[in-house]
This record gives structure tokens, C-alpha cells and sequence, in this order.
């Protein structure tokens, strides 16, 4: 490992509540995300998949342990900080989150333009290329209220992936899809991941994806139990998927 | 293009809402404005057409419609002052003039003075002097409230006007116009000696003396060797300090003033409560948008943004539709009841001001809402 990892995080504990109420709900986490790895998490509902991907993708305070994202450690990292790291994230939600007074054009534009370094012009001219790139070279100007689950989605994913993020996080990015949409979706995930080089974590119920993965990891009541390297062929899970 | 713009006409109906809601805050501050601005404008008609530099009243008059009469005496030691070039007096009563139509009777505003030594600096006065001069002749307002009968109309269709002010017979030579005040829904212009017989006043005491300065001297300095010359049963004013004691005496000596305050705050707050009402129910409907925008490493300091641009915005949209109507509403009052209601570039700016900060106060009201908005909650 020459390269220093995308995420690395070290004996991460974190607790919802306080005194009486103090609830631990991650314990002593270590995890290690590679440049361009796309690692897939699975485990049922509850167990702390969710508050993991928060942490990482610095919208939470880390509490206790070591949370490095592009080296820099986030535990006690300012509010600046922590705006600032978001900024080199892609998030991809399970409702696609897409402003709705915004065309879809806008709404990948909105994430172009948080980046100083791209000139105005280019700005609406990378947009309507990535548009183009997941698919909806013909609907670049219609308001998310009339587009499709699956063209929503592909338009969330435009905006994760255009300004070239680092680590693209995707929570359940299928679930409301249907097969053949949800199957459409992760695969434009993984050929724009592979051409950028970013790296993936997407936490997902769907077995019918996993064969994306270079990784599994598997959660259990705040634990991380499976850390699997895949090769090339996907193994049938057989954790409970409630 | 701004996110607060797309945000804000994206939903259209609410949008229109919102504005019809601000115009109509803006229309009930601009009506209020309008008669207040009114009252103090009509109640100083008569002083603007006075054609003096410095006025004498006595102490112990309040205002134009209630005047205290002084001794004439004190003019005439006022024309002896160095710098003084006339004085005349001016006598001013109220008294029931009798419509000729409908017989019914309303108190009307007499001022009256020397023919020879005309002060009303009114064409249609000074055309009609010599009318005056004939006992029992006067002039009459034609802008005054058509309680009063239709004496404009009757003289110019070439009739006789006559009928009778305290139940003295009188007869109409002539029109003029300067409109009612709140003071006085009526005028008329007669002689001194005309006036003499309808009030059975002594004209050796006088409500106002009409002091011209020479041509080239400061009314002011004039006016304090007047003070110094005269004793403290007169007090001596410039015509400003006089336009400034009627309008101050409405502002402060009635209740007026202070109802209209009252009813441009009352605009003001319901303004407020409207806009806060679209800004919250926008904020909250958009929270798991801004909540998105957040986690993609948008600052608090650009939501904050996007609420007072959309307050901002509201206020200049509500604000033309709101003086369009107000524009309107003035010409109508103007016709109703004559009052000088105008809309002013002054008023109009004013009015923005207020609006825009009304849509502030309310944004700042509902951006405590944008706290709510946690990225991490949307996962």
C-alpha cells in the first residue's frame, strides 16, 4: 500500500444520547478505503450502516477514535474543515434529493459550482456532459418532478460524480428502482468511478449488485464482522438482509 | 440565475400570494401615509396662498381654524419697524352657510381682509376684488365639498348664487379655488366691511397680520426686530415657522398624528406577519433540499442567502403591484373628498424602505428555521 488511503478510519466509537440515555452505536470500527476501490456494505437495518456513512462523509462530528478522509483527521477537525472536505464528496442518496425548483441541468450545476477553479462558462458545459454521460442527453432542462425514479437517480449521480469527487458515497441507491433501472444506475456508477478514479462506498439491501464490488463489508449491531477482498466473482450472501 | 428566484417562481400560486399579500400591506401604509400627508398639506392651503413674509398671531391661537383675534394696533407698530414694507389683517371665522339647493346648513370658512390691500395670492381672487368691494358679495371655493351645493356649477351655468352665511343674505361674484382641509370643508373670500356685518366682529381686532418685508432683506432678521419692537401678546413668525405651527398643531396637538402612526404600524406588522407566514412555510417545504445543499459543502452563510434574496425579492415585486393600486386609490379618495392625496416620489421611496425591511425582519424571523436543516438527517 505506497498510496495513503482515501478513508482510514481507526478504533472509530460513536453514542447517540447522553448520561442515563448514552447509546453506543459503532464500536471500534477500522476500515480502510483505497483510490478507486467501490466497496459495497451490507447489514440490516439498525445496525449502524448509516451513521458510519455519515461520519465518513464528514456531515457528523466524530466522537472518539481516528476518522481520516483524504489524510486529514476529522476528529476535532473545524466546522470549515469539515465544509471544506464535503466539497470533495459525492453523495448519492436514497431519495435522490434533487432540489425540485431546480431542471436537471441546475441541480448538477449547484455541485459544479461550489468549486471556485471552474470558470462560469464551463460550469453549465460540464454539467450538460455529464448529463449526457449517465444517459439524459435529451432531458437536461426538465424539473425532477418529470423524470422517472431511475432518470432522477442518474441525475443525482450526475451531480455526485461531476465535479470529480475523491469518494462517492451512495446510500441505498437502488432501493427505490426497479431491476432493470437500479442494475442500469450501479453500472454508471462503476464505469464513471473507474474513468475518474474515485472511490465508492455504497451501503445497499440489493443482492442483485454486488457483483460490482472489488469489496464487501458487512455490518452487525455496530460492528464491522465480514471485511472480504472479492475476486472477480460474487458470492452469494447469506447474512440475514431483514 | 439565483437560487431564491427559481425557488420562489417555481411554485407560482404561492409566489402570487405572497405578492398580493405584501401589496396589500403596502396599499394600507400608503393610504395612511396619503391622508396624513393630506391633513397636513390641506391644512396648510391657506397659509401657501398667503402673500406675506412674516405673519403675526396671538399667542393664544392653536391653529388656523381656531385662532385667537389680537389688537391691529400691533401691526400698525409693525409697519413703523425698519425693513417692514405693508401689513395687513386678515380676519378669519367659521360660520353656517346655508346650501341654496337643499336649504340644509354647514359650517364654512370665511377669510376675509381689505380689498384694497389684497392678500391671497389667488388669480381668481385677485380678478374678483372689486366684486368684494360691494357689500354682501363673496367668493366661493369651488373646491370645496359639494355639501355646500352646487355653487361652481350654478355661477358658471350664469345664474344668481345667493343664500345666506350666519343667516345674513349674501350673494356669490365670484370663484376661486384652494380646497377643503380638515379644518374646514369650505371657503369663501369677502371684504372686511362684508365680514364686519356677517360676524358682527370689531375689526380693530385681527386674527392675522400679513407682514411684507422690502424687496432684498432677510424675512428673518425682520422678523426678530419685529419681536424685539412689539410686546408679548403677539407672537411673530416667518412663513415657514408658520406653515410649521399649523402642521405642527395637527401633528401633535390631535390625536391625528398619532392614529396614523398607529395605522402605518398596523401595515407594517401585518406586512411582517404575511411574509414571515410565505418565508417559514418556503423554508420549511425546502429543508431537506437545503439539507442536501449543506452536505454537499454549501456554508450556512448561502442558505442564509437564499432567504433574505427571496425576501428582497418579495419585497420590490409586492411593492409595484401595491403602489400601481395605491396610485389608484389616491386619485380615487382625491375625487371623493378633494383632499390633496399625491403620491410622491418620496412617499414611493419611503414605502420601498419600509417594505424591504419588513421582508428582513420577517427573513430573519424565518431563517432561524434554517438551523433545522441537519445533513446528516437525509441519509
Amino acid at each position: 500500500m505506497l498510496e495513503e488511503p482515501v478513508v482510514d478510519l481507526k478504533n472509530l466509537n460513536h453514542y447517540f444520547g447522553k448520561g442515563e440515555l448514552k447509546k453506543q452505536v459503532l464500536f471500534d470500527i477500522d476500515l480502510e478505503l483505497q483510490r478507486g476501490e467501490i466497496v459495497l456494505m451490507t447489514g440490516p437495518s439498525g445496525s449502524g450502516k448509516t451513521t458510519l456513512l455519515t461520519l465518513i462523509g464528514s456531515l457528523r462530528s466524530p466522537q472518539e477514535g481516528s476518522l481520516k478522509i483524504f489524510g486529514e483527521e476529522l476528529n476535532g477537525a473545524s466546522k470549515t474543515m469539515q465544509v471544506e472536505v464535503r466539497r470533495h464528496i459525492g453523495y448519492i442518496f436514497q431519495a435522490h434529493n434533487l432540489l425540485k425548483f431546480l431542471t436537471a441541468r441546475q441541480n448538477v450545476e449547484m455541485s459544479l459550482r461550489l468549486h471556485k477553479d471552474i470558470p462560469g462558462k464551463e460550469v453549465t458545459k460540464k454539467a450538460v456532459a455529464m448529463l449526457e454521460a449517465v444517459g439524459l442527453g435529451t432531458h437536461i432542462n426538465y424539473y425532477p418532478d418529470n423524470l422517472s425514479g431511475g432518470q432522477k437517480q442518474r441525475v443525482a449521480i450526475a451531480r455526485a460524480l461531476a465535479s470529480h469527487p475523491k469518494l462517492v458515497l451512495a446510500d441505498e441507491p437502488t432501493a427505490a428502482l426497479d431491476s432493470k433501472s437500479g442494475r442500469d444506475v450501479v453500472e454508471i456508477m462503476q464505469q464513471l468511478a473507474q474513468e475518474q478514479g474515485c472511490t465508492i462506498l455504497l451501503v445497499t439491501h440489493d443482492n442483485r449488485i454486488l457483483d460490482i464490488a472489488d469489496r464487501l463489508i458487512h455490518m452487525e449491531d455496530g460492528r464491522l464482522v465480514t471485511n472480504d477482498t472479492l475476486v472477480d466473482t460474487a458470492p452469494v450472501m447469506s447474512t440475514s438482509n431483514r | 440565475m439565483s437560487i431564491a428566484w427559481l425557488q420562489l417562481s417555481r411554485e407560482k400560486s404561492r409566489l402570487l400570494v405572497a405578492l398580493a399579500g405584501i401589496a396589500f400591506a403596502d396599499i394600507l401604509i400608503f393610504m395612511q401615509m396619503g391622508f396624513q400627508d393630506a391633513l397636513y398639506d390641506s391644512s396648510v392651503l391657506i397659509h401657501e396662498r398667503l402673500d406675506g413674509d412674516i405673519f403675526l398671531i396671538s399667542p393664544q391661537s392653536t391653529a388656523m381654524f381656531a385662532m385667537k383675534s389680537f389688537p391691529r394696533r400691533r401691526l400698525y407698530q409693525t409697519i413703523a419697524v425698519a425693513g417692514v414694507k405693508s401689513g395687513s389683517p386678515l380676519y378669519l371665522d367659521l360660520g353656517l352657510w346655508k346650501n341654496p339647493v337643499d336649504r340644509s346648513s354647514r359650517s364654512i370658512f370665511a377669510i376675509a381682509f381689505n380689498p384694497k390691500e389684497a392678500v391671497l395670492n389667488l388669480p381668481a381672487v385677485e380678478s374678483s376684488l372689486d366684486k368684494i368691494k360691494l357689500t354682501d358679495t363673496i367668493l366661493f371655493d369651488e373646491a370645496s365639498q359639494e355639501k355646500f351645493g352646487p355653487i361652481g356649477k350654478l355661477f358658471k351655468e350664469g345664474e344668481t348664487v345667493e343664500t345666506e352665511v350666519r343667516n345674513k343674505r349674501i350673494k356669490v361674484g365670484g370663484l376661486f379655488a384652494i380646497g377643503p382641509s380638515f379644518g374646514a370643508d369650505g371657503n369663501i373670500v369677502m371684504s372686511d366691511i362684508t365680514f364686519k356685518d356677517i360676524f358682527e366682529r370689531d375689526l380693530g381686532l385681527i386674527d392675522i397680520g400679513v407682514v411684507k418685508v422690502k424687496p432684498g432683506l432677510d424675512s428673518a432678521s425682520v422678523a426678530s426686530n419685529i419681536k424685539e419692537r412689539l410686546p408679548k401678546d403677539v407672537v411673530v413668525l416667518t412663513r415657514q415657522e408658520f406653515i410649521d405651527w399649523e402642521k405642527n398643531y395637527w401633528k401633535t396637538g390631535t390625536s391625528i398624528g398619532f392614529i396614523f402612526s398607529l395605522g402605518i404600524g398596523m401595515g407594517f406588522i401585518v406586512g411582517i406577519v404575511i411574509v414571515y407566514q410565505i418565508l417559514s412555510t418556503e423554508v420549511a417545504d425546502h429543508l431537506p433540499e437545503y439539507a442536501t445543499l449543506k452536505a454537499m459543502g454549501y456554508k450556512q452563510i448561502f442558505l442564509l442567502g437564499v432567504v433574505f434574496q427571496e425576501a428582497i425579492i418579495l419585497s420590490v415585486l409586492g411593492f409595484i403591484p401595491g403602489t400601481g393600486i395605491s396610485f389608484f386609490l389616491y386619485n380615487l379618495t382625491r375625487n371623493a373628498t378633494q383632499l390633496p392625496m399625491l403620491m410622491t416620489v418620496s412617499k414611493a421611496a419611503g414605502v420601498l424602505m419600509l417594505t424591504i425591511l419588513m421582508c428582513l425582519i420577517s427573513g430573519a424571523i424565518a431563517v432561524r428555521k434554517l438551523g433545522r436543516a441537519d445533513p446528516a438527517d437525509i441519509f
